[in-house]
């Protein structure tokens, strides 16, 4: 094991798949012998040489399509997207192409060794486009995998297992966490299984949601929670599709309330599937409506971020209003 | 027949065109100790012009040295620089029209201070505070400005370039003779846009300006892992559109090249493309450090090409200035900007009611239902919100 802040895991992460797939490549705007702009694949170029990570032209849209074109030849690929913010243009190649490469061929072509990379989230004064979380665009498209790693350690693992999972992933990182988070990660090879989310905390009056850097938000509302005699129970969903119904629900059951958190404007959300879902597995157990803390129906503010921001003040007013129902 | 390509010449043996086949020459007009070249065809500018350029670089230079210090100081979140791009920028803009409509990238300021942006309007929108035109949504140096025809700025890449061509194709159906101007750099040429909006101001003979700052770099991305063929001017005789190349640290070439292509869009109501070949003397922004990336020596070199500099010594060449004149104007700026520092940082932040303000017309229930839910929060915990708490 190894203190590793976020990105050393993911450097770690990617280095390790370099070396043992010769297949692998990545790529982007500055991840070549610059590292990227936040350092993700710093010396990555020094080990592995230019024709396997690379710089490319300024075009999200070109990076996406030539992901595909790789991908669809059986190479496995790991493509950065600068900010998430920026994905947009990239967008008809990965919900048009990506996601539906093996469903129109009937499998005659696949993209399934490609991993789109991506900083994600606020809290950095980064305005509105340095801070949008737009997991749920992709949420929405059968044929992709979404995952959001919450700490260092959950970003090796899960990166290892993105880029070996057998279909194309987006993959979020939260980048208010990159450097500030900081644990114990092994140096060897593991792999967090996709599709499994993680009970942080068990607790009995209420379990609250979420992902990536809400996480800290959750378990800090928890703890103000329980000063004021509230156990809730915190689970990180992890991958958001496929998602893990069957481990909310279930605590939902032992708990009778859920509080669902993410920094995406409530409406259309991811927040809302999970609530229609749970809505129809727990209907019986729930003691209170389902609640969402979410950002705001509006772009992403800068100087009202603090207030835009979906934090631990709001998620525990929600927690108490869930008990008083 | 229809297809326009095949007015070509025959030929009856194999032959390639390469990047090459292009000659694309770099007009200059002015040499690095402030004469002009002996054969040179200088622009259309007086004393009066020549000294508005000179005073809109000055304060451009100022106010990145200054603000770049804040920013290290934690006063700002966020900076650019405009430095060693001040003739492309200013060079350009003084050959327009006041009611030409410029859409920027976000490296031009220098043209929003020609037009006339205050430096107290600097300020407020750095500082987001209530004063800034774009109610402190967005990061420093997004500005935009309707009074001056200066449209706001977007982060993402090369999205101002297809809309320039559809604003200059409405003052071509408006019938005014105005052009839309649209800068970008040698990076944002790789998007997408930068192909839908060349193609299409070519082909429907829309009057803009597309102008593009070639400065070596994209963030730490050098050109030559950013395009493999004749720069980006070589696309613009592609796309069937007037091109020219101008040495873009020589403020009369530019001048002389957008003068003449400003003339040109308006009588024929067609696109321009000019490239304009200048180097990013600072870093990308202040979150990046280029010591990464490429080295001192080659940054030394170009600053022998100072634009600012080059103009200058033309200035007092031409009896117009003096060394000393040019020094108090320095002065006057650097004061001038600290004390609007110290104004801007005390003004308060927007309201919080602006949160819901133009994400439509006006705030949808929804939204309104809310806000009112903030506000009743906010009142509750009003020191984890003191940028708003105070004044609700």
């Amino acid at each position: 094991m190894a203190e590793m802040n976020m990105l050393h895991a993911i450097n770690s992460a990617l280095r390790i798949a370099m070396e043992k797939d010769s297949t692998m490549t990545v790529f982007g705007e500055d991840v070549g012998h610059f590292g990227g702009v936040f350092r993700a694949t710093s010396g990555l170029q020094d080990t592995f040489g230019r024709a396997r990570c690379f710089n490319t032209p300024l075009t999200e849209q070109g990076i996406a399509g030539f992901a595909n074109g790789l991908a669809s030849n059986g190479m496995t690929v790991v493509a950065e997207i600068q900010f998430a913010d920026y994905i947009f243009p990239a967008f008809d190649q990965i919900v048009n192409e990506s996601a539906k490469f093996r469903y129109r061929s009937g499998n005659e072509f696949n993209v399934g060794g490609l991993t789109f990379r991506t900083p994600y989230g606020g809290g950095i004064a980064g305005g509105h486009y340095h801070s949008q979380s737009p997991e749920a665009y992709f949420t929405g498209t059968p044929g992709l995998k979404v995952v959001v790693p919450r700490n260092a350690y959950q970003a090796k693992g899960l990166l290892l297992a993105s880029i070996r999972d057998p279909n194309p992933v987006v993959f979020f990182e939260p980048k208010r966490l990159y450097r500030a988070s900081v644990g114990e990660v092994p140096e060897g090879d593991y792999e967090i299984e996709l599709g499994k989310a993680e009970v942080l905390q068990q607790g009995k009056d209420i379990t609250l949601l979420g992902w990536g850097a809400q996480m800290e938000i959750l378990e800090k509302a928890a703890e103000m929670a329980a000063a004021e005699g509230i156990s809730c129970e915190v689970i990180d969903l992890r991958t958001l599709s496929p998602w893990d119904v069957d481990t909310v629900a279930e605590s939902v059951k032992k708990t009778g309330r859920l509080l669902i958190n993410h920094e995406a404007p409530l409406t259309g959300g991811f927040a809302g599937e999970i609530a229609a879902t749970i809505q129809e597995e727990c209907f019986l157990y729930l003691e209170s409506p389902i609640a969402r803390v979410c950002g705001l129906d509006t772009p992403y503010p800068l100087i009202h971020e603090k207030e835009y921001m979906p934090d631990a003040l709001k998620t525990f007013e929600a927690i108490k209003a869930c008990v008083a129902f | 027949m229809s297809n326009a390509t095949t007015n070509s010449e025959t030929v009856h043996r194999v032959a390639f065109l390469d990047r090459e086949s292009l000659a694309i020459p770099v007009l200059k007009i002015l040499q690095a100790d402030g004469t002009t070249f002996e054969q040179a065809v200088l622009p259309q500018i007086d004393e009066a012009l020549a000294n508005r350029i000179h005073d809109a670089c000055v304060f451009t230079r100022v106010l990145d040295e200054r603000m770049l210090g804040a920013q290290r100081q934690g006063r700002i979140s966020f900076y650019m620089t405009c430095t060693g791009e001040e003739a492309a920028i200013v060079g350009s803009v003084a050959a327009l029209d006041d009611n030409d409509i410029i859409l920027a990238q976000y490296r031009e300021h220098a043209a929003l201070r020609y037009r006339g942006f205050s430096t107290e309007q600097f300020m407020n929108q750095m500082f987001s505070n209530e004063k800034d035109l774009g109610k402190g949504r967005q990061m420093p140096i997004h500005y935009g400005c309707a009074a001056l025809n200066y449209q706001t700025i977007s982060s993402p890449l090369g999205t101002q370039i297809p809309q320039a061509t559809g604003v200059g194709y409405s003052l071509k159906l408006k019938g005014q003779r105005n052009v839309a101007v649209c800068y970008f750099g040698e990076g944002a040429a790789s998007e997408g846009d930068f192909h839908a909006g060349l193609n299409m101001a070519a082909v429907l003979k829309s009057p803009v300006i597309f102008f593009c700052r070639n400065n070596g770099y994209a963030i730490s991305t050098p050109t030559e892992e950013q395009f493999a063929g004749n720069g980006i001017a070589s696309r613009g005789v592609g796309y069937g559109m007037h091109t020219i190349r101008v040495d873009g640290n020589d403020m009369l070439a530019v001048l002389a090249a957008t003068q003449q292509a400003r003339a040109y869009a308006v009588e024929n109501n067609a696109p321009v493309l000019i490239e304009a070949m200048t180097y990013r003397l600072g870093a990308h922004s202040s979150s990046d450090d280029p010591s990464g990336y490429r080295s001192k020596e080659e940054e030394a070199k170009w600053r022998e090409h100072d634009p600012v500099k080059r103009f200058k010594l033309w200035l007092i060449n031409k009896g117009w200035m003096t060394e000393a004149e040019d020094v108090a104007l320095y002065e006057k700026y650097r004061e001038e900007v600290l004390a609007a520092v110290k104004v801007a940082e005390k003004v308060p932040a927007p309201l919080l009611e602006e949160i819901i303000e133009d994400v439509y017309d006006k705030p949808t229930p929804l939204l309104q239902k809310q806000l009112d839910a903030l506000k009743e929060h906010v009142k509750k915990y009003p020191q984890s919100y003191p940028k708003t708490s105070g004044r609700l």
